[in-house]
């Protein structure tokens, strides 16, 4: 039963990942790429969960090194999409006209 | 923290991942979007860290202020002109993550390479394939868009035959790990490497002009890889996120094409088309 729920919810989240990008700028590609690539280091949770639970050291050590490697992509991820951002907000130097 | 305070906890943060993504494809909203989506991300840590499961802190420390010191160092040196690079380090760092968080899952079910589901056995050894293939892809993505391979096409002959034969192998390899109740543990390694085989095979033949489209592809099975380790441990954030992102990424690999006024297939297969001809 416990598949049928996940595999619900994973049929919702795909029809509404494909949803909400529809019309993007071409100049947001990147940036958009970047963002949805720190989202993905979510895997951090699963990383925390395997070190930090009691499941022997090869668990713990698989966990630990998962962690480090998924931090890298959050931490990394959100620094570089926000240093991509504020670049185009020197360049269009009206960044809250619609906001 | 009990499990439904957090079940409820991540449905919030999945409702901040959605608005945050939204916010991201405009203008005028996308720092805002950003942000939220990375406030998001940190309460999701919080949360879990707070989860009963948890009864060590010590190596999770270590490893998240390392990490979290790797990401930010890199993330502020890098160059404006290298940053589509960076990206793609930063997704292969995701899909080495994921590789291991399903390999660690193993051991969750009963023990030591105790017998699982088949269900459970299949998505971990989904995340350990993607999680492989976007780790080394994106390494070769990287590189060619650094300008430490070359750029060009490095397809040899009968390139395409060896993928194939290769991707033949892990197909059987992951079959006969799922259909066996008693597996054995060497042939997980033979799929870990064979995914991160699979991943140099898959990006190699590809143009360096073309790498922005792989690396966004990339990006997707990432979060495909993601998706599939939540099943592996049962985890819905990790599903709903991963499957966002693999979702959208597709969607945002295919406006790319689109822009360049070629299809993905195009892009994808074009290596192996100019190798063709030599062989």
């Amino acid at each position: 039963m416990d598949m049928v729920y996940l595999g619900f919810i994973l049929m919702l989240s795909v029809f509404l990942g494909f949803e909400l990008i529809s019309k993007v700028p071409a100049t947001l590609h990147t940036p958009l790429m970047s963002g949805a690539n720190a989202i993905s280091g979510i895997t951090v949770v699963g990383a925390i969960l395997a070190a930090g639970a009691d499941l022997g050291s090869w668990a713990t050590g698989l966990g630990a090194l998962a962690v480090f490697f998924a931090m890298i992509n959050v931490v990394g991820g959100y620094m570089v999409t926000d240093r991509m951002l504020s670049m185009f907000k020197k360049k269009d130097n009206s960044p809250k006209e619609k906001s | 923290m009990s499990p439904e305070i957090i079940g409820g906890i991540y449905i919030v943060t999945a409702a901040m991942f959605i608005y945050g993504l939204k916010r991201l494809g405009s203008p005028a909203t996308a720092v805002g979007g950003n942000l939220i989506s990375s406030v998001a991300m940190l309460i999701a840590v919080i949360v879990t860290m707070l989860s009963q499961q948890i009864v060590d802190y010590r190596w999770i420390a270590v490893a998240a202020v390392l990490g979290s010191i790797v990401g930010a160092v890199a993330a502020r040196r890098v160059a404006m002109t290298g940053m589509p690079e960076m990206v793609a380090l930063f997704n292969g760092s995701g899909g080495i993550a994921s590789l291991l968080v399903g390999w660690a899952a193993l051991y969750t079910a009963n023990g030591e390479f105790g017998i699982s589901s088949p269900f459970t056995l299949a998505t971990i050894v989904l995340s350990i394939l993607i999680g492989g293939i976007t780790f080394t892809g994106s390494l070769v993505a990287w590189a060619k868009l650094a300008e430490k391979l070359g750029s060009g096409s490095g397809a040899f002959a009968g390139q395409r035959y060896v993928t194939l034969l290769l991707l033949a192998i892990t197909i059987v390899c992951s079959v006969m790990i799922v259909a066996s109740p008693a597996w054995t543990s060497p042939l997980i390694y033979v799929v870990i490497g064979l995914s991160l085989a699979l991943g140099v095979f898959a990006v190699i033949p590809i143009g360096g002009a073309d790498m922005p489209v792989v690396i966004s592809l990339l990006n997707s099975y990432s979060g495909l890889a993601a998706c599939a380790a939540g099943f592996a441990i049962n985890n819905t954030i990790l599903i709903v996120a991963g499957a966002l992102v693999g979702a959208a990424g597709i969607i945002l690999t295919n406006i790319m094409c689109r822009a360049m006024n070629r299809s993905l297939t195009n892009v994808l297969f074009s290596g192996f088309a100019t190798s063709g001809p030599a062989t």
